[in-house]
């Protein structure tokens, strides 16, 4: 009989394909697990919409589960997927990645014209930088530039 | 299929489905052509947004119409008639300030309406709305500052922005009018009643409006007919484009 634990275990390899320093348990975008003899049920939360990675999560999920049993894939989409889900691991590994982790928390963010947030240059750490668009690379980051040491970088938004 | 034989609820998501992908579709159409790569990958980001909505409510309405519908069907194989997007949604990109125009004012209507419809009577229509709300306030966010960018910016991109902006006034006030698809729906109690939400959404225009230097917005005779199927001429060259490759080859595969 398998353990949760170990599928759990299982999902810890599991990088998110447009960030891959961080697993999707570090994402939080894993909410449960259930098994029932060799039948697995893995409920997840989209981060965005329309985030084109959420099908590619989905099929390393299952493949990583495949040797445990029978996988089927629950898209759950209450409470919504929040940047707050994200571990205090993950923000670090961000970090380290050269990515500003979302600052402070989400739950206030759903207002409109919200102020922008003071980030922290994930390279030279001055708090000194300026948002270049509410958009970047991803729908799940925002670019910024640092005004000390002049990169540009992307930002983990909050959501 | 008949498309239009649906009961409210599923007519109602089909239009919430039509305005998000037909809007999708129009900004996917800046892909490459943007003034500036930042600004070219806004616009994408915003565009995945809305098409991933549009997923969410065709995957919803799809289960009404029977084991064998998808929302590829709802998409690609619906005819310009029974497609219920708002006329605003389906206006032609035009330069920079007609597209931020179109998308400030759909943003600022879709923040109030999906702040509405997360406390519809229907549960995963309630899930759905919360989703997209967040994201919503950031395409909230982007376009009103363009509009604060353009209107306070120089002499000519007030003048261009002020004119996008009065030209596409008349299509935004469809937002407000009750379809027989919205009545149905507010009377299932689902959708908000959509002329209570003129207010809250001429306040918010015209507080950027203000910040902008820009005229505040005037009421006119709204330019109806999306909701119930009657569109402008624009509309079947953005369902030919979309639909085409579908309809080419209509067992492709993602
Ligand atoms: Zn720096």
């Amino acid at each position: 009989m398998v353990k949760t634990q170990e599928l759990w275990d299982a999902l810890a390899s599991v990088m998110d394909p447009e960030v891959p320093v961080l697993s999707v348990l570090d994402l939080g975008v894993i909410r449960a697990i259930r098994h029932e003899s060799n039948r697995i049920e893995v409920d997840i939360s989209p981060t965005y919409t329309g985030c084109p990675a959420m099908d590619v999560i989905s099929s390393q999920v299952r493949e990583a589960l495949l040797s445990f049993g029978d996988v089927n894939i629950v898209t759950v989409l209450d409470p919504p997927w929040t940047t707050d889900w994200i571990s205090a691991e993950g923000r670090n590994k961000l970090e380290a990645y050269g990515i500003a982790p979302p600052v402070g928390r989400a739950h206030d963010k759903r207002s409109l014209w919200a102020p922008v947030p003071s980030v922290r240059c994930p390279r030279c750490k001055s708090a000194s930088t300026k948002l270049i668009s509410h958009f970047g690379s991803t729908a799940c980051k925002a670019l910024y530039q640092c005004l000390d040491c002049q990169e540009p970088f992307d930002y983990f938004k909050c959501l | 299929m008949k498309w239009d034989t649906c009961d409210p609820k599923t007519a109602y998501l089909l239009h919430l489905g039509d305005d998000a992908l037909i809007l999708g579709q129009r900004l996917a159409a800046w892909c490459g052509h943007g003034p500036i790569l930042e600004q070219d990958i806004a616009l994408t980001n915003i565009s995945l947004d809305l098409i991933g909505l549009a997923r969410q409510y065709y995957q919803y309405a799809a289960l009404e119409f029977g084991p064998d519908c998808t929302e590829d069907d709802l998409a690609y194989f619906r005819e310009s008639r029974s497609f219920m997007n708002h006329l605003l949604t389906e206006q032609p990109n035009g330069h920079w300030g007609d597209t931020l125009a179109r998308q400030f004012y759909f943003d600022t209507f879709h923040f109030f309406q999906l702040e509405a419809l997360s406390q519809s009577a229907d549960e995963r229509l309630r899930h759905i709305a919360a989703k997209a709300l967040k994201e919503t306030s950031y395409h909230a966010q982007f376009s009103a500052e363009w509009i604060v960018r353009l209107g306070d910016g120089t002499k000519e991109s007030h003048d261009k922005i002020q004119a996008s902006l009065t030209h596409l006034a008349p299509f935004a006030l469809e937002f407000f009018v009750p379809s027989a698809v919205d009545q149905a729906a507010y009377n299932a109690g689902i959708a908000p009643d959509v002329a209570s939400l003129q207010e809250t959404w001429i306040n918010k225009v015209n507080s950027i409006f203000s910040l902008a230097t820009l005229d505040p917005f005037t009421l006119s005779f709204p330019k109806k007919g999306g909701k119930s199927g009657i569109h402008s001429e624009h509309h079947g060259y953005v369902l030919a484009e979309m639909q085409s490759l579908a309809r080419t080859y209509p067992d492709a595969k993602w």
